[in-house]
């Protein structure tokens, strides 16, 4: 099996269709794996992980986990309030410390933009990066399309809706690299002052009306909304975001009938996505999860090189 | 001491005071310059700078740099801000207040004149507008300008108050004081960290729109009309404040603006080119094409005065850091003439030429500061200049003499580098190195 050229996972806007259909396809191979029994394989045995939290996640730190420990890695997680970052200690001078341990790659998560190009000019390990600020959430773009490419079989002409915060969401940014470069039509729906001020550099169309995004749409996708967006002003209250922009299936009559309906999670409930949906038979999104395992084991094989012998 | 008469021959003079520009040979003696003429006989015993080849002219004056001192000598401190300027080609800077303490009084003016005795150049002190750059109560600017400040800015932070901003205004036109702004509403900067535009659109860093400048900006240009008082506006960035000035001056306005050589030379494509190099980050942030291009329009139209490098040092580790928790701000004492030196000799920009350059860079500064200098006039201070325009240097913060090493320029190649420095008939560098008399940091 080939292995990716490259050090590190950044984001998906570096990434080419050749590296992403790679990566699909060895996540199926790893889902293989996840429906096996005893769910472990001797891939990694020997190779070391860092896991580096400084945002709090359940999900994405606990499948990325589940990954290293299916594959026989051996991982330390450190979270980011008992890390050192709170003592004073650069980001730097923390893994370098744990690199000096015999660590080979750091999955980190991280409220700044660009932490995770910093972190892999600063240290000779890989750096995976698990969502840096507003920028990627690669790991996510990729959950995302190995569930639809799953689903649907292809990704290509596919026409992709992503609804809700696109200004300040990773997940948003990385599934439209990613789906794109797949031959995938990604359109965004969300309030005025929670797009990107500037739609050129993505290169998608944005609507303000998610009744007109999703028409003809074979994925919807819902992203959370955070409450401190409404604290800073940019819409006046979750009731009114509901009625206007949540999704409901009355909201998302024009999609197909066979519509996928996805969700990042963690979900506001009759906030963004009403359980009806969320719940519904075209619903997705624990699918996402498991996916998401998937696809860390792929990434962590390709990078420590799985296909290197000791 | 007194020093030896310097007697420069054969380079090209530029002259801005006199719209001089021809070949001739320049006596500098007693600390003034005696005489620029055309074959001039060689006096006896004085030292000899063979020019040809080069160029000889006013000393250049940086009106915007931040020496860190007292405070942060850390960063930089007066001495080694005095030999970067020197490396750097220039004679005099003026140095922001926003040091620890801030320079919001005489005692901390006096301290810095004390100190820049002995420096390699002329520094000049800039006070405060406001108490602790609070922006609350006036600081005294009229002690202050008795004490030797130049000019009055709470550079870093804007003026957010209006009543404040016109208050500052109206009583520094009672004593002819000039007051110096960096134009930011900080409701609309936002905890921005860099432009807002496409780019950050794409890498997600938080967004400083370009109004956050321009709404500040047309509020005290609005002020001005009524206050009296002279108004610099520190370091444009944007198309629209290019255009606000130049309304205000076609109005008769009395406004100058600066504009520094990063926001000549790059954009917000830099911070994604570089993946979020933290030496890209500054404050005004770098902007987009379109405004890259207004500012050099703004300044060969002369709605721009100045080019000023808004030297901002910073120790490296404070740069070494996540793009957000990395302060503001680029070194530019020695890089902003070679980059300009550049620009002329490459003809990227159509009707940049050398005399428009040195205008900007020596007469232009010493006319808003109202300070000795730019011109090469018989009788003034014996500030000189002298560039090589074919020399090709390499931007190296490593052998910097400043202490910072901050800029997204390491490793471009220039063609055009300052070669010898002379402030008040003294040889502070030559050949990129500061001369034997000079203090060594």
């Amino acid at each position: 099996m080939q292995t990716l050229r490259r050090k590190d996972i950044l984001g998906l806007e570096e990434m080419s269709a050749e590296e992403i259909t790679l990566i699909l396809d060895t996540a199926r191979s790893m889902r293989e794996i996840l429906q096996r029994k005893i769910k472990k394989v001797p891939t990694l045995r020997g190779r070391s992980v860092l896991n580096l939290f400084y945002e709090p996640s359940t999900r994405t730190k606990a499948s990325f986990e589940l990954a290293q420990k299916y594959m026989s890695a051996d991982s330390v997680s450190v979270a980011g309030s008992s890390s050192s970052l709170v003592k004073g200690e650069t980001l730097k001078d923390t893994v370098r410390n744990v690199e000096v341990m015999g660590v080979e790659c750091v999955i980190m998560r991280h409220p700044v933009s660009g932490s995770s190009h910093y972190l892999a000019r600063s240290i000779e390990a890989s750096v995976i990066n698990a969502g840096d600020g507003m920028h990627e959430h690669p790991t996510q773009g990729l959950l995302d399309m190995f569930t639809i490419w799953e689903k649907k079989g292809h990704l290509e002409e596919l026409k992709v809706a992503i609804v809700g915060d696109i200004r300040h969401s990773r997940v948003a940014r990385s599934n439209i690299w990613g789906l794109t470069k797949m031959g995938a039509e990604v359109v965004v729906a969300g309030p005025p002052t929670l797009m990107p001020l500037d739609m050129e550099g993505l290169g998608v169309k944005a609507y303000h009306r998610v009744e007109e995004a999703v028409e003809g749409a074979d994925v919807v996708m819902a992203l959370r909304l955070q409450k401190e967006r409404q604290e800073s002003g940019l819409f006046p209250s979750l009731r009114e975001y509901a009625d206007l922009y949540g999704l409901t299936p009355q909201r998302i009559a024009g999609a197909r009938e066979d519509a996928l309906i996805m969700h990042p999670g963690p979900m506001n409930r009759g906030v963004e996505i009403s359980s009806e949906l969320a719940d519904g038979s075209r619903s997705v999104i624990l699918k996402q999860v498991t996916g998401g395992v998937a696809v860390r084991m792929a990434l962590l094989y390709l990078l420590l090189g799985g296909a290197k012998e000791e | 001491m007194t020093n030896k008469d310097i007697y420069i021959t054969g380079g090209r003079v530029i002259d801005p005071s006199r719209n001089f520009d021809q070949k001739a040979d320049l006596l500098l003696s007693g600390g003034l310059i005696a005489q620029v003429e055309k074959n001039l006989q060689p006096p006896l015993g004085a030292l000899k700078i063979e020019a040809n080849g080069l160029i000889v002219t006013p000393g250049l004056i940086d009106m915007h740099v931040h020496l860190r001192d007292p405070g942060q000598e850390y960063k930089e401190d007066i001495i080694s801000g005095s030999l970067a300027a020197a490396a750097g080609g220039f004679t005099a800077v003026a140095a922001m207040a926003n040091t620890d303490p801030v320079c919001d009084n005489s005692s901390v003016v006096r301290y810095v004149c004390d100190h820049a005795a002995r420096a390699a150049v002329r520094v000049y002190p800039i006070g405060a507008v406001t108490r602790g750059l609070e922006g609350k109560e006036m600081a005294e600017i009229g002690r202050m300008k008795q004490a030797g400040a130049v000019a009055f800015s709470d550079d870093g932070k804007p003026v957010v108050s209006g009543m404040m901003m016109r208050n500052a205004l109206q009583y520094a036109s009672g004593i002819g004081a000039l007051i110096i702004v960096h134009e930011e509403d900080p409701s609309l900067f936002a905890g921005g960290m860099m432009n807002e535009g496409a780019v950050s659109s794409v890498i997600g860093l938080r967004g400083i729109s370009p109004q956050a400048e321009e709404v500040m900006l047309a509020r005290d240009l609005l002020l001005l009309k009524t206050t009296g008082g002279r108004l610099h506006i520190a370091h444009l960035s944007t198309a629209g404040s290019v255009e606000l000035v130049r309304r205000a001056k076609s109005e008769g306005l009395p406004v100058t603006a600066e504009v520094t050589p990063h926001h000549l030379l790059l954009t917000d494509r830099a911070v994604k080119n570089t993946a979020y190099s933290t030496n890209t980050k500054v404050n005004p942030p770098l902007r987009s094409e379109q405004d890259r291009r207004a500012l050099w329009e703004g300044l060969l139209d002369g709605t721009i005065d100045t080019i000023a490098s808004d030297h901002a040092p910073h120790h490296p580790d404070d740069k070494d850091v996540e793009f957000d928790f990395a302060p503001f701000g680029i070194a530019g004492l020695e890089t902003t003439l070679p980059l300009l030196l550049d620009e002329v000799a490459s003809g990227r920009v159509k009707n940049l030429t050398l005399p428009l350059l040195i205008d900007k860079l020596s007469l232009a500064p010493a006319r808003i500061l109202d300070v000795p200098g730019g011109t090469l006039q018989p009788g003034s201070a014996a500030d000189v200049t002298i560039i090589d325009p074919k020399r090709i240097t390499t931007v190296t913060p490593a052998a910097w003499y400043s202490k910072s090493r901050n800029t997204p320029f390491a490793g471009r190649q220039l063609t055009g580098a300052p070669v010898w420095t002379i402030v008040g008939g003294k040889l502070v560098m030559k050949e990129g190195a500061p001369a034997g008399s000079v203090e060594q940091g």
